[in-house]
């Protein structure tokens, strides 16, 4: 399970105070707390309050980048700070996100090749959010041709099939489930899959509880990868005992304080 | 049509385990064995590195008694048995180990009980003896060979010896030792895979880096297990070149004690078993030659034509490419 750090993100106040002061502290504590608690590698985004996305998104980079080396996911809808977040990542870098509409792939995957970046392709085309299945797969299939036919490899690739909260669209985790293991055999090897995991319980009362059963169901499905809060211990300590029973490591009894170890 | 091409690559790798110091690296060895290194499985250099297995030869600090030291081994050893110096040193100039374990049977309490001074006086004279890295093995009784390990530990501190055994539930005192004085372990598992790794795994909080850690599956001779042996060292090596980094440990195998601990390499009584002479010698090497290919990084040996016949099968398995131990 690649575990994709989510804290540094200015849609939390806190964050969001860090990236306006300039806090570069606050926000490598955030980063170093994220890697120690077992993230492969933290999602950076400068939210929407920011009055400068691309000098705030360099900025986050480079602070990151200063105390950790796990590879950045430069997270950010719009292309400026995307290209400006890529060229500024020293290490391996990702690039999150383009969607399946033909503007984005147009634009974005060439951005990607270039710095040789993984992409997180969301299943969004022109016509928005898929309600179904099939319209969902048949995006990541768009998607994944887009990526092969620009040089990207499969294995850089991670399909998001959107993660809506459950209070909102409670019949569609059943539709997620069910596209994740379509995903898997749009081609050999498969394209990663890969969810923002805190939007099926965004403001919701149970939100951890939520975000934990909804994680272990994904990945029972095929799910290999999230963007989630790797300072849940709870979260982090299911998605371990997860890992364990799809058979991905051998069994020890302090096989939670191995997994870091990996 | 072109042949696809079926080579399969790993993430993961077997750690590099260096035993014995030069007295560049402040020991006395004239010689330093390396053992693991693996990216591939065993014998498969076409895929990626992989290193063939060293050969330890057994030496028992107390003449072997009666049964367990079958007529066979009595008549390749002859009188050495009855001195540690002289036996450790047939070990190496005639045999050609490339390191001698001496066995502490003496420290038993069944056996005499020998005191951690004595063990100490014999290990030192080994060490003198003979140039070749040491591995030193206890005799299996939980407190005593937390007396005498710690002691024999520290006379030989720099020499990167591998000391064992360490078991789930006594390892702190052994794995104390081998940091302090600059050794590498053994840890002993029970034909278990997940106490293998448990065992890795507990060591390794201790301190004591993966790079100083050998695994003992433990060894089933033929007829004796042998097959779960493999099985488990088979998937051990799959799950550490999948990058399970404690999985990733060189591994010991016990193949002379083990196979001569069986009816059938020692009995001289069964009509139709053939020679007792050569059964028993063609036993050692015929566990030894299977464990080299599931992934043995150690075998500790004993009879002088099992060594050679596994060491046949060694240069056989890696033709072309000439990588020593």
């Amino acid at each position: 399970m690649i575990v994709i750090g989510e804290r540094i993100n200015g849609m939390f106040k806190k964050v969001r105070e860090a990236i306006q002061k300039k806090d570069a502290a606050a926000i490598q504590d955030l980063a170093r707390r994220q890697v120690a608690a077992g993230a492969d590698a933290l999602d950076l985004n400068v939210g929407t309050a920011s009055t400068d996305h691309v000098a705030d998104m360099v900025w986050l980079v480079n602070t990151v980048q200063a105390v950790v080396s796990v590879p950045l996911s430069v997270d950010s809808a719009r292309p400026e700070p995307l290209e400006a977040g890529l060229a500024a990542v020293k290490g391996k870098r990702m690039l999150n996100s383009t969607t399946g509409k033909e503007v984005d792939l147009g634009r974005l995957l060439p951005l990607a090749k270039r710095y040789d970046a993984s992409v997180i392709g969301l299943t969004i085309d022109e016509e928005g959010v898929p309600a179904n299945v099939d319209k969902r797969v048949e995006i990541a299939a768009k998607i994944l041709a887009a990526a092969q036919d620009a040089g990207i490899p499969t294995d850089a690739l991670y399909i998001d099939p959107i993660t809506l909260p459950v209070n909102c669209a409670q019949d569609q985790p059943q539709h997620l489930f069910q596209a994740m293991q379509q995903f898997r055999m749009l081609s050999d090897p498969p394209p990663h899959t890969c969810i923002g995991l805190s939007n099926i319980s965004q403001r919701l009362a149970e939100h951890q509880l939520l975000n934990r059963t909804f994680l272990i169901m994904c990945m029972a499905w095929g799910l290999d990868s999230a963007i989630m809060d790797p300072l849940d211990e709870e979260l982090m300590r299911a998605m371990i005992t997860a890992e364990l029973l799809n058979n991905r490591f051998i069994y020890a009894d302090s096989y939670l304080e191995a997994y870091k170890k990996h | 049509m072109a042949v696809p091409d079926v080579r399969e690559t790993y993430s993961g790798k077997v750690v590099t385990v260096t035993l014995g110091a030069t007295a560049a690296e402040g020991g006395t060895r004239s010689v330093v064995v390396t053992l693991g290194g693996h990216a591939s499985l065993p014998f498969l250099h076409f895929e990626g590195e992989t290193r063939p297995p060293a050969i330890a030869l057994e030496v028992m600090d107390a003449p072997p008694e009666g049964s367990e030291w079958p007529a066979p081994l009595a008549q390749a050893y002859g009188d050495a048995v009855a001195d540690p110096v002289r036996w450790a040193r047939k070990c190496v100039e005639e045999f050609g180990a490339d390191l001698v374990c001496l066995h502490l049977v003496s420290t038993h309490p069944d056996r005499g009980g020998a005191s951690a001074a004595k063990a100490r006086e014999t290990v030192l004279a080994v060490r003198d003896a003979v140039k070749v890295p040491l591995m030193v093995w206890g005799c299996d009784e939980d407190a005593k060979d937390n007396e005498v390990l710690p002691v024999v530990s520290q006379a030989l501190a720099g020499e990167r010896c591998l000391l064992g055994m360490a078991t789930k539930d006594n390892y702190k005192t052994l794995t104390a030792a081998c940091l302090a004085d600059g050794h590498a372990i053994v840890g002993l598992s029970p034909l278990d895979i997940n106490i293998a790794k448990q065992m890795n795994i507990l060591i390794a909080d201790m301190g004591l880096p993966p790079e100083r850690i050998v695994m003992y599956p433990t060894t089933g001779a033929l007829g004796y297990g042998l097959e779960y042996t493999y099985s488990i060292m088979e998937r051990g090596r799959l799950a550490a070149l999948a990058g399970d980094r404690m999985m990733a440990m060189p591994v010991l195998c016990i193949v002379g004690p083990e196979s001569w601990g069986t009816k059938e390499a020692r009995s001289d009584e069964v009509a139709g078993w053939g020679p007792a002479a050569d059964r028993g010698p063609l036993w050692e090497a015929v566990t030894g030659t299977v464990l080299l290919q599931a992934g043995a990084d150690i075998m500790l040996m004993r009879h002088p034509a099992a060594v050679k016949a596994v060491r046949g099968a060694i240069a056989g398995l890696a033709k072309g490419k000439e990588v020593q131990p």
